[in-house]
């Protein structure tokens, strides 16, 4: 009975099981690799993405796809940039219209999805226009953020110092909020009905539906989660630049879709995980992290590696499930 | 086997109308505690409906249903499963990736005590016990992935589902069309086990043996109007079957004619033919005009052996000789290239066109046979659609309508006649009978023997001894995946076909 349970979740364990090789790749060919500073590096530089591709997951695993979280990012990030510094709106205030903001987004679209039945590529590429074009409506430039509270408390005050390492590491509030998110939807998808629904719609909506499940309500749930999620990566991403620039994160919707993918969860729905999702990010990260170490390969080798991993772990998944589910059978029958 | 338990649920004169078509037409049930109540008819003949009024899918248009004494009207399956109306679809509709615990639980967990967003699993775990339990199913790990457990452990899992709720009342639309005879088994052992439990049950089949092994009364319907309700004990299956089709009936025999040559001559020969891990040896002859059965119990390799000779997957061992040249196909394009024609078990997977009509449905697999770009004119189309649709009783208002209103019998049947169709030199039929209504069954086997006569060679599957008996001149009896017995002619009787399977090597 083991054996199968084993199976099902091979997908996420092959996922960490890569993501400690690689790292221990890198700690054995570069000196000063395994470090806490480079482990902290790639959690500061990844948070935002982290953030996006958990609500992503939730997407994905529902059977969904929302091309719309780049273009949303950058329209966060530009909105608060214009508030705080333009409209003179406290940083704290300028967060809640932002996150407000992208729960609407997120909301119409799966209103858009759910109810009227259009198919989730073609409303989140329309969102992923309008988004984008709203951002540069905001402000056409890349515009600073000095308010002091950004500044100086999120980003001095309020950054934790580990005495790890010969000088101590900072861990800044992004990688605490993205902690925050991750626990926050691990719980959510895991332990919650509505999470046990969304993989139940992912995986068969007809039959979610005559088991009583609120399909249609499920669907926006995840979108507009979606939309919370990418505001509030958004948010990040504004911290960690210092700034609202709304050319940023173009594509990045794709770079979220392949963490997710690498992640475990499967691009038809009904299976995936958070933790999954995160190790994705993270394998991503460590790839760019042992490129920038070797110095000699140019940074389109981040890219090569990572379509690669995205295929492999495509096929390696396909064969898992098939067989495991005759594995899984084949006992019973004999059983 | 009479028993009479308190009355739990009666419906009087139901009518329900899509547009124009009483699909039915003032009919009444009872069903008391303690009670298996068959119900049978044709396809078409409104038992769907009839369970879609009680479990609250369509609303009918007329009539009333009363539960214990109280008026219902219930306008969803869920509604239906809260007053004590459990019912388990034909297409079992669970979560495959989902434990069985909470495919027996989902959309009803229940939730923590501080949080009710919030599962509480162990809860979970005990209630899904509990309802397997109640089946007689308690050593079952309810922690396992559905999608891994055997279609008939499914079943089961769909019957607790309905059960954990407080159903009385218990509706199972054809529950054992996709099992083998030991599930089958387990299966009714399990809808006793609920009888003695003192719940009512109906339960639609196709299979007169189980309806004859479990019911305790049988109420038929036809055309969307109530025949009779009649206690089990007294009916023969002579009788019931009259019942159902409203005349007297007899099945179609074609075996004892054999127009074709056999042996030396044949059209496919296959020796020590297989692959391995999948089917260990198969030794058999199929000649032009004759239909060879293939019988065996599920899992003996039958279907395997088709797909083998149909190259779905390719043979590795053995000989497989067609046409009188040493062939092994490696897609099935090249068997098709070759004249063979094959209708595979599952209904679903073997592409109907839902929205597409009967005539494009039909003609499609002519298009792929003589390029797409091939000129069909639109009369000859219609022609041969009538033709077939009038060969094979296939009920339908024209030939222009969608394949998807027809009722799945007259699909099978268009399935049946885009082979036909396309005149092959070899048919292989896998399960061509599998959840369609004796007339259609019949309508089916007489086509079968007619293409036989036209000197078409047809490897014949089914799990239904009596329809091999009737209707193959020769049967190739498969056990543990390899042939263990060859029978001939008037030797074929459903004691000697069981008797090669039960023999021990």
């Amino acid at each position: 009975m083991k054996l199968h349970r084993l199976v099902s979740a091979t997908p996420v364990l092959a996922t960490c099981a890569l993501l400690v090789g690689l790292f221990a790749f890198g700690a054995i060919s570069y000196p000063n690799f395994a470090s806490a500073a480079v482990v902290r590096n790639l959690l500061v530089d990844n948070a935002f993405l982290v953030v996006a591709a958990v609500g992503m997951t939730f997407v994905i695993i529902s059977g969904g796809i929302d091309l719309s979280v780049g273009a949303a990012m950058a329209f966060s990030a530009t909105l608060a940039a214009a508030l705080i510094e333009a409209g003179g709106v406290h940083p704290l205030a300028a967060a809640a219209v932002v996150l407000a903001a992208g729960l609407a987004f997120g909301l119409v679209q799966g209103v858009l999805i759910a109810v009227l039945d259009v198919p989730p590529f073609m409303v989140t590429l329309a969102g992923m226009f309008l988004a984008r074009g709203a951002a540069f409506a905001v402000h056409p430039q890349s515009r600073g953020i000095t308010h002091p509270f950004v500044a100086t408390t999120l980003n001095e005050t309020l950054a934790m110092h580990l005495p790890l390492g010969a000088r101590g590491v900072t861990i800044p509030p992004t990688v605490v909020v993205m902690l925050l998110v991750l626990i926050g939807a691990w719980v959510l998808l895991r332990h919650a009905r509505f999470g046990r629904a969304v993989y139940a719609v992912g995986d068969d909506a007809c039959a979610a539906r005559l088991m009583g499940l609120a399909v249609r309500r499920v669907k926006v749930g995840v979108y507009t989660l979606c939309g919370l999620t990418s505001a509030v990566a958004g948010l990040l991403f504004a911290l960690y630049q210092q700034s609202g620039d709304p050319a940023s994160c173009k594509g990045m919707e794709l770079d979220v879709i392949a963490a997710v993918i690498i992640g475990g969860t499967l691009l038809r729905g009904g299976a995936g995980s958070v933790i999954g999702t995160f190790a994705g990010v993270m394998i991503l990260g460590l790839i760019q992290t042992i490129i920038s170490f070797q110095g000699d390969l140019s940074s389109w080798w981040t890219r090569i590696v990572a379509g690669g991993l995205v295929l492999v772990f495509l096929l390696l998944h396909q064969g898992i499930g098939v067989v495991a589910r005759r594995v899984g059978r084949t006992a019973d029958r004999q059983g | 086997m009479t028993r009479e338990g308190g009355l739990l649920l009666e419906a009087e004169g139901l009518a329900v109308r899509f547009g124009s078509v009483r699909a039915l037409d003032g009919v009444s049930l009872t069903v008391r505690a303690g009670e298996v109540q068959a119900l049978l008819g044709e396809n078409g003949a409104g038992k769907s409906t009839l369970i879609k009024c009680l479990s609250g899918v369509v609303r009918p248009t007329g009539g009333r249903m009363v539960l214990c004494g109280r008026r219902i009207e219930p306008r969803s399956p869920h509604e239906a499963e809260r007053i004590g109306i459990a019912t388990v679809f034909q297409e079992v509709g669970l979560i495959p990736r989902l434990s069985v615990a909470e495919n027996i639980c989902l959309g009803r967990e229940p939730g923590r005590r501080w949080l009710r967003g919030l599962v509480d699993w162990r809860a979970v775990r005990s209630r899904a016990r509990a309802a397997m339990d109640r089946l007689g199913l308690g050593g079952l790990d309810v922690d396992r992935e559905l999608g891994t457990c055997s279609v008939a452990v499914q079943q089961m899992v769909a019957i607790a589902r309905a059960l954990d709720v407080r159903a009385r009342v218990l509706i199972l639309d054809e529950p054992t069309s996709s099992l083998d005879r030991d599930e089958c088994a387990r299966l009714l052992g399990v809808i006793g086990h609920l009888r003695a439990q003192e719940m009512g049950i109906v339960f639609i089949s196709h299979f007169l043996d189980q309806v004859e092994a479990i019911a305790d009364r049988v109420t038929v319907l036809r055309d969307g109007k109530l025949v009779g309700s009649f206690e089990a004990a007294g009916l023969t299956r002579a009788k019931l079957v009259s019942l159902m089709v409203g005349r007297e009936f007899e099945m179609p025999t074609g075996k004892r004619e054999t127009t074709g040559e056999r042996g030396a001559g044949s059209l496919l020969s296959l020796r020590a033919f297989g692959r391995s891990g999948m089917i260990e040896g198969v030794d058999a002859d199929v000649g032009a005009g004759e239909v060879v059965g293939l019988a065996g119990l599920l899992g003996s390799g039958r279907s395997e052996t088709a797909r083998l000779v149909f190259g779905a997957e390719t043979a590795t061992r053995g000989t497989m000789t067609f046409g009188g040249e040493a062939s092994r196909f490696t897609t099935p394009r090249q068997a098709i290239a070759r004249g063979i024609g094959m209708l595979p078990e599952n209904r679903k997977e073997q592409g109907i066109f839902p929205s597409l009509s009967v005539v494009e449905n039909l003609v499609v697999s002519l298009r792929a046979k003589d390029g797409a770009f091939s000129r069909l004119a639109f009369g000859s189309q219609v022609a041969l659609a009538e033709e077939f649709v009038r060969q094979l009783g296939i009920k339908t208002a024209d030939v222009h309508a969608k394949i998807s209103e027809l009722s799945g019998g007259n699909q099978q049947k268009v399935l049946l006649a885009r082979w036909f169709a396309m005149r092959p030199v070899l048919l292989i039929l896998d399960e061509p009978t599998r959840g369609i209504d004796v007339a259609a069954k019949a309508d089916v086997l007489r086509a079968v023997d007619r293409l036989r006569g036209e000197g078409t060679a047809v490897l014949f599957i089914s799990s239904e001894l009596e329809e091999v008996t009737r209707v193959c001149g020769r049967v190739v009896v498969l056990r543990d995946r390899r042939s263990v017995a060859h029978l001939e002619g008037s030797d074929i009787t459903e004691a000697s076909v069981l008797a090669a399977v039960a023999r021990t090597a």
